[in-house]
């Protein structure tokens, strides 16, 4: 019975399964009933009244099993089924449970190795490889526009004129992502707005193929995560004294020197918050880089998609979902290392 | 090297608001030179434009005889010290004091001595290395003081620098401000709306007020011969009497007031007729009577004993009192409330002037 200690394989509920699930909730609401407790002594102040003392305990105990039922079930849960499911091969669900349904790590080889032929599976890692690059790609683009515009909005422009601007910005996002895609697609396309404005003004003869290049993808990625970007940035730079930015200008300092010396460091955290965000989105955004990419370009997402609603391989799609976000984290801590940011930090 | 700053007529507008109004005046090189007035009369602002976070909307800005007009602040030989200080809080104490040689391009070794060389100033010697958060208030005071001097400005220019201290701290920086001057022998700006900072530090002063520099002079004219009914009533604690001129020559008038005729010199040379405000310092007034133009009477609010000084108030014109302040050494006996109590003062000690806006309290 090799697997049946574990749960929820589809179609298949041992009763093993169902006693871990049973165990899980009790796990879970256990753990936080410790924290609970411990969370008076953990602060040093005597007079600071604990968890249970300020909700008594039937509403204390009410909250701690529903706080516990939403990470079980929402949490805990699905990445459990997830996690499980990429060390398992793929298998109809007549032998599942049986004796070819074992631990294994053929699913995360075959991102390596084609599982038929043994070569270097070089379509995939390509696509994980390029989707990582594109988003760094969309990332940079996204800070290059992002940063100007939440300095001025919020160091050199009124509040009235913040509100307007803010609105501006937000108003475009209530069109939903795949109209706002489409829309971009026909400004871009060949016989799109941009190409009939150019070869109008005779600056090109024949249309670009601005989506093959994925010019699109690269530009409409960056304009669905703008807010994102901009948020973090326009907070961290907002709360920056005046003051200094004209003290740095007073002692000597040129414009360039002010934003590398004084406000860059002071919005770092804002940065890297804002940044690994839109990094981590795109990397795992699905619909943009479908409508807008070219034709030639495979994002690593629709790899995962296609494994699990086209071949219905989810053993083999989860494993690859795994690697790309691990593939992300490792990036993303590096680049948090190599700039200096704790992880703490860009939460704030 | 020290350079003169002159202001030649200047006007700047926010809009249709004139914060300062044809300031003119001229700074000598080397000089300690303080403007006083109550918040929002336009110090901040005139500070701005030497320094040229402002341009003028009308008359030049001159500084070593050059006109800085189109001179961005980053190119005029002068730095400024702000309200809050500005200190770059993610950089140590050396990395702030040398800030503006970094920029300017200075290599590390000429900056590491030239900050050395600071920190000994300040007398923070071998704390180059330390945060900005591990700094008291004092020491951070300092450090913005050896970082705008680190760039070798030869006007420095201060904004209320030690707004944000207490007052056993504020005492102490102003005569290590003064020092430092001394030895720096650099123009120093200062901004204050406390007068006795600006009395005790400044080789002049310009009293300020709405925009219009009501008079500059060193403290003890200010003090002693104000110009106008602003300064009088600004500078110090001063009693005003308000009425008419009804004789007057070129040293005296006799002005008609609520408590009589009162007699006070005339430096402004009023005419027989003109509007007028009689001042009388507390420490002028005594009690009792004396000749007859320089005495009044009214009815005692209140007695108020401060240690060295006993403090009279009795009954004004208008909503203020007068103050009459009695030395220790002083025989005459302290009155009641409520009683009817003659004061009176040294005819040299009147000071009539033409009416005009007084300080608010
Ligand atoms: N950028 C600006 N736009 C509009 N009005 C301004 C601006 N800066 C200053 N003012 C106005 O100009 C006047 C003078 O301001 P300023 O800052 O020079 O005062 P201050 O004498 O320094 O006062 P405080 O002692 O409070 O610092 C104030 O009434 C202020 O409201
Ligand atoms: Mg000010």
């Amino acid at each position: 019975m090799p697997r049946s200690a574990w749960l929820c394989r589809k179609g298949n509920w041992p009763v093993s399964s169902r006693f871990v699930v049973l165990v899980v909730p009790f796990v879970i609401i256990a753990i936080f009933w410790l924290l609970a407790r411990r969370e008076a002594k953990l602060r040093h102040d005597p007079t600071h009244k604990g968890y249970f003392e300020r909700n008594g305990m039937t509403l204390g105990i009410l909250f701690i099993v529903l706080v516990a039922l939403w990470a079980l079930f929402l949490v805990v849960l699905p990445y459990l089924y997830m996690v499980v499911e990429s060390f398992h091969p793929q298998l109809p669900p007549s032998k599942r449970g049986g004796p070819e349904d074992v631990l294994t790590l053929e699913q995360y080889k075959s991102f390596f190795v084609q599982p038929v032929g043994g070569g270097l599976n070089v379509t995939h890692i390509g696509a994980l490889v390029f989707s990582i690059l594109a988003s760094i790609a969309v990332t940079a683009l996204n800070f290059a526009i992002c940063y100007p515009l939440a300095y001025y909005m919020a160091q050199s422009s009124g509040a009235q004129k913040v509100r307007l601007l803010m609105l501006a910005l937000i108003v475009p996002y209530w069109v939903n992502e795949i109209l706002r895609a489409f829309a971009l697609r026909l400004l871009l396309a060949s016989r799109g707005l941009i190409n009939q404005a150019l070869m109008g003004l005779g600056i090109t003869d024949a249309p670009i193929d601005f989506l093959g290049i994925d010019v699109g993808l690269y530009v409409g990625l960056s304009y669905a995560y703008l807010l994102i970007m901009i948020f973090p940035l326009y907070n961290a730079i907002e709360s920056l004294d005046k003051n200094q930015i004209e003290a740095a200008r007073d002692l000597g300092a040129p414009w360039w020197r002010i934003h590398r010396d004084v406000v860059i460091p002071y919005a770092k955290p804002g940065i890297a918050s804002g940044c690994t965000m839109v990094f981590m989105l795109s990397a795992g955004s699905l619909a943009a880089p479908q409508f807008l990419g070219g034709p030639r370009t495979l994002w690593f997402t629709s790899v995962i998609y296609n494994f699990f609603f086209q071949n219905f391989n989810w053993a083999r799609g989860s494993a690859y979902a795994f690697i790309l976000l691990a593939a992300c984290i490792a990036l993303v801590m590096l680049m948090l290392r190599l700039f200096k940011v704790s992880l703490g930090e860009t939460i704030k | 090297m020290s350079a003169g700053v002159e202001l030649d007529h200047v006007t700047v507008r926010f809009g249709d608001f004139t914060a300062v109004n044809s300031a003119t005046l001229d700074i000598k090189g080397g000089e300690f030179f303080s403007f006083l007035g109550p918040s929002g009369c336009g110090k901040t602002t005139i500070l701005r434009t030497v320094s040229g976070f402002l341009e003028p909307s009308e008359g030049k800005v001159r500084i070593g005889g050059q006109d800085m007009a189109g001179i961005g602040p980053n190119k005029r030989p002068t730095a400024l010290i702000f309200q809050n200080l500005a200190l770059f809080p993610l950089m140590t104490v050396t990395e702030n004091i040398t800030y503006g040689l970094r920029v300017r391009g200075v290599d590390k070794a000429a900056r590491t001595k030239k900050a050395e060389e600071l920190l000994e100033l300040i007398a923070l010697p071998g704390q180059g290395n330390k945060q900005m958060s591990e700094l008291s208030g004092g020491q951070k005071q300092r450090v913005a003081i050896a970082r705008a001097l680190a760039v070798q400005p030869q006007v420095l220019l201060l904004d209320e620098p030690l707004s944000a201290l207490d007052l056993k701290l504020r005492q102490h920086m102003r005569n290590e401000l003064r020092t430092i001057q001394r030895m720096v022998g650099i123009t120093f700006i200062y901004i204050t709306h406390d007068q006795g900072e600006a009395l005790t530090m400044s080789d002049r002063i310009a009293v300020m007020s709405d925009g219009v520099i009501q008079q500059i002079a060193d403290g003890k004219t200010i003090y002693d011969e104000p110009a106008t009914a602003f300064v009088a009533s600004f500078v110090g604690e001063n009693n005003p009497f308000a009425g008419t001129v009804v004789r007057a020559d070129k040293s005296f008038a006799l002005v008609e007031t609520r408590f009589g005729r009162l007699h006070g010199r005339n430096p402004r040379g009023m005419k027989e007729g003109d509007k007028a405000i009689l001042f009388v310092r507390p420490e002028s007034l005594r009690l009792g009577a004396g000749a007859s133009d320089t005495t009044l009477s009214s009815t005692v609010k209140s007695v108020a004993f401060e240690g060295n000084m006993t403090h009279v108030y009795l009954e004004g014109a208008g909503k203020k009192d007068i103050t009459v302040s009695v030395g220790r050494q002083s025989t005459t006996s302290i009155p009641e409330r409520g009683q009817m109590a003659a004061i009176s003062y040294d005819a040299a000690l009147g000071l009539a002037l033409p009416e005009g806006q007084l300080a608010r309290e």
